[in-house]
């Protein structure tokens, strides 16, 4: 139908994917314009860097008691598209509670809110790019795209890199999940291997003995630092 | 995972409808304070297939300051708003300097305006220029490179006087705002 973006050929999802019924009447059709090469690797944000709390990629410790739910740490590396680090950069987290319920005003699913739960947390790559957060794993919860729809369980993951190209908001999904042959978003992303590279592992080097299980998901981000050479100065 | 060229990205999912709590909480619309000297407003509505507006999404910016220069001590040049109830985003900020671009051609001021919202599998990603700038806008290598004399209007901002500047984003159908993407 239209034809595909530099994007999708990347393994990105198109915009128009009408099993997933809100990309619609929210999908551009008109093809994008491809930016002159030479712009490609411009700079991007160097976003929060001064706003991060240190207690902030915990989601178990927000509030006076434990979430309930099974508690898990989620770590990784966040690379650029040349392999190599992304340092320092931004990465926010937000989900749905254990029993599949957001705090937000909007979920109306009739599962229970965990008064010691707010599902958000933030924190800063290191030196490695490497993240970690700890907090409980997120139900499935059903949604109104289709009769009887089911999301599989997911945490949303939003990350800033290197160039402006490495902005990207994504969803990290659990091994083995019976719900991703049903779910439109997930199926978005047209290619097998790039639907893969949205599934955490469990780790057992991760897990910690007598405390949570341990998932690792490696984020690749497009855009590269550009070099002096490359970046033209007034 | 061994360091190496060409690395398979990620792909781009929804934000979906639940983001605010942790994208918003801190209200990162005021790129500078509303008294800074030569603030503006930068505002718009954000519309559907339908022409409806869309009541959730989030717009981020990301602009060199008022010399053209990215990142500079003080001026972060990032901003993010949600969209209200009428599909409204804003922000308080300066207008951006001409930077340089591709072979030291300046690139007239612009700022980069990206769109996340349900429905959105990936974001779509615009230029906001300015309608006082005719001149450094009919030399610029982004705007030029629009074919489509309707699409490139899409992307000259409105005054609406008193230092404030109106941009749509159409993201579908009739005078749908021009997107870009970043060539391999
Ligand atoms: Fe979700």
């Amino acid at each position: 139908m239209t034809q595909q973006t530099v994007g999708e050929a990347a393994g990105h999802p198109p915009y128009l994917y009408p099993d997933y019924e809100s990309t619609r009447l929210r999908a551009p059709k008109e093809p994008l314009i491809i930016l002159p090469k030479a712009l490609s690797d411009i700079r991007g944000p160097a976003y929060g860097r001064g706003t991060v709390g240190g207690l902030d990629y915990d989601l178990t410790r927000q509030h006076g008691g434990e979430p309930l739910g099974e508690r898990i740490i989620v770590t990784g590396r966040v690379l650029d598209g040349d392999g190599r680090p992304v340092r320092g950069g931004l990465v926010e987290v937000w989900q749905a509670n254990a029993a599949g319920r957001y705090t937000h005003h909007k979920d109306a699913h009739p599962a229970p809110l965990d008064p010691n739960f707010s599902g958000a947390g933030r924190c800063l790559t290191d030196d490695e790019g490497r993240y970690r957060f700890v907090t409980v794993k997120p139900g499935a919860y059903p949604w109104k795209n289709h009769d009887n729809a089911w999301r599989p369980a997911h945490i949303h993951f939003s990350l800033f890199g290197p160039a402006f190209r490495s902005r990207l908001i994504s969803q990290m999904y659990f091994p083995g999940d019976p719900l991703f042959e049903h779910d439109p978003i997930f199926q978005s992303v047209r290619d097998p291997e790039a639907r893969k590279r949205m599934i955490s592992h469990f780790d057992l080097e991760t897990t910690e003995p007598e405390w949570a299980l341990g998932y690792r998901f490696d984020i690749v981000l497009e855009g590269r630092e550009a070099t002096p050479l490359e970046r033209p100065h007034a | 995972m061994s360091p190496g060229r060409g690395l398979e990205p990620t792909p781009s999912q929804t934000i979906g409808p639940f983001f605010h709590d942790a994208l918003l909480e801190r209200d990162p619309t005021g790129l500078v304070p509303p008294e800074h000297p030569g603030a503006v407003r930068i505002s718009g509505v954000i519309y559907d297939g339908a022409g409806d507006p869309v009541p959730d999404a989030m717009v981020e910016v990301w602009q060199a300051d008022a010399a053209g220069r990215y990142g500079s001590e003080g001026f972060s040049g990032f901003g993010r708003s949600g969209t209200d109830e009428h599909g409204r985003f804003s922000f308080t900020t300066v207008k951006p300097g001409p930077v340089p671009g591709p072979d030291g051609t300046p690139q007239a001021p612009h700022v980069n305006v990206s769109v996340f919202a349900r429905g959105l599998l990936r974001q779509v990603t615009t230029r906001l220029y300015f309608p006082d700038e005719e001149e450094a806008n009919a030399a610029d290598p982004v705007l030029t490179s629009v074919e489509d004399a309707g699409l490139r209007e899409t992307l000259i901002s409105h005054d609406e006087g008193g230092g404030s500047y109106g941009f749509d984003v159409r993201l579908q159908g009739d005078g749908q705002t021009a997107f870009f993407e970043f060539g391999e």
